[in-house]
């Protein structure tokens, strides 16, 4: 089945105002950069962003808080962004902090058909607030529920035409399952090939996961923390 | 004369054991790598989706899909490994990794720890420390003795808001090694110079203190 859209417009076809949006990356590892650009250029408010991180101020999710189009975030970390921390503290964005692996967890488990799950993570902490708690093995666990999103909005390394991913090194992160959680999932990619081309070996996303696929026009892959050392 | 933060790393280095996956927190944990005993092999996890994480890139190497848990450069050495999330916090959760060390602002003497969120002036986020310590068995904290306005941060109860309960077993700081156990602190060793009557002025909460407490040895070559 093909599911080539020809460009980022036609991708982002039907995504409106106070909608539920997950968007895969660490940090700006593996960030659908292309369709960040193309939310900030429609102006879509009022947007529930399920996403690990939010960006730095100028690049990534920061781009949709400058221009205030981001209601709720919904993540694990949220350092490194200034007019997040200045919007949040003014109360003019809600934030739902969850703890990384039950983030990863509750987008796999709404992809997966699984509706909750008991996890020990933030037992005994205000994360645990509010949540059902019970005992396994001696060992108390709390009780989490699935997320699912109106669009997931994922970046790949290379797709094909049937939607096929595969992910590079750390930048395949939470982009899977995200993929899985989407009512309509967009797969922005590095490089389109033709069905066949990629070895079904090597699939990390099979396609029936997704439902759009174009090819990102422009990648800038910009790194947070640059660190190196001299050869000697 | 009481550590400093390379110090804190070498002497947690010496807890590490052959054919561990290790998981390393931001900051003076990262340090531990430069430090691994020698004849033994340990392979360092990072929980956005890598095993067998290597040194920093040379300058002009760096690739920006490969980075680790604190958005630094990183390489991946021969025999790595590349996954999602969901199967990171599996290894996590799973407990197929043995040792975590992470750092912290608050530790209590039955083992809680609070290192995400200071109310009012600093909400970053958990990242993934609430599920590392909700799962790990062995779990070492590396932090400074006291906090910068010199109060203790090893407390009979912590006041910040925690990010998981009764999991600490060992913590490492400028001044000491210390074990948590039926809901106290336990003084293991000191650091070089630093004597007990310091150690005990510096701890808030409830300290056992041994009749022989030994300095610390670093920098020993173990073949």
């Amino acid at each position: 089945m093909n599911k080539v859209v020809n460009n980022v417009e036609e991708a982002l076809q039907g995504l409106q105002d106070n909608m539920t949006i997950m968007l895969g990356g660490f940090g700006l590892c593996g960030i659908p950069e292309n369709s960040i650009g193309q939310m900030v250029k429609l102006g879509i408010k009022g947007l529930t962003c399920i996403s690990n991180n939010a960006g730095v101020d100028n690049f990534g999710l920061g781009l949709l808080l400058q221009e205030k189009q981001i209601k709720k975030m919904v993540s694990s970390y949220v350092g490194e962004n200034d007019e997040f921390e200045r919007q949040m503290l003014s109360g003019e964005l809600e934030v739902d902090l969850i703890p990384q692996g039950s983030l990863a967890e509750r987008c796999r488990a709404g992809g997966a058909g699984i509706p909750a799950f008991y996890t020990p993570a933030g037992y005994g902490t205000e994360v645990a607030e509010g949540k059902e708690v019970r005992e396994f093995n001696g060992k108390p666990h709390i009780l989490e529920s699935a997320l699912t999103a109106d669009f997931a909005i994922v970046k790949a390394w290379k797709g094909d035409t049937e939607g096929n991913l595969i992910f590079k090194a750390t930048a395949r992160n939470f982009n899977p399952m995200m993929a899985m959680a989407g009512k309509i999932t967009i797969a922005e990619v590095e490089e389109l090939v033709p069905a066949g081309e990629l070895d079904p070996n090597e699939i990390h996303t099979p396609g029936i996961f997704v439902q759009r696929i174009f090819k990102g026009e422009k990648f800038e892959k910009r790194i947070e923390q640059r660190t190196v050392r001299q050869k000697s | 004369m009481s550590l400093d933060k390379t110090g804190i790393a070498k002497r947690i280095a010496q807890e590490l054991r052959d054919g561990w996956y290790v998981n390393l927190g931001i900051g003076i944990p990262t340090l531990v790598a430069n430090y691994i005993p020698q004849g033994i092999e340990v392979e360092f996890q990072s929980e956005n989706g890598i095993l067998g994480m290597g040194p920093f890139p040379f300058d002009g190497e760096e690739d920006a899909d490969l980075i680790n848990a604190g958005k630094q450069t990183i390489t991946a050495l021969k025999g790595a490994a590349y996954f999602d999330s969901a199967t990171s916090f599996a290894m996590i959760r799973g407990q197929h990794v043995q040792l975590t060390v992470l750092g912290a602002m608050e530790v209590s003497q039955n083992g809680d720890i609070a290192n995400w969120k200071i109310p009012g002036k600093m909400v970053k986020g958990m990242g993934g420390a609430m599920d590392l310590v909700a799962s790990a068995d062995n779990i070492i904290v590396a932090m400074m003795h006291a906090n910068r306005a010199g109060a203790s941060k090893l407390l009979k109860a912590c006041s910040l808001p925690l990010t998981g309960v009764n999991c600490v077993r060992k913590v490492v700081t400028n001044l000491a090694v210390m074990d948590i156990k039926d809901g106290k602190f336990h003084l293991v060793e000191r650091a070089p110079g630093v004597s007990v009557e310091e150690i005990v002025a510096a701890t808030e909460g409830e300290l056992v203190v041994p009749e022989n407490v030994p300095e610390m040895v670093l920098d020993v070559v173990r073949c």
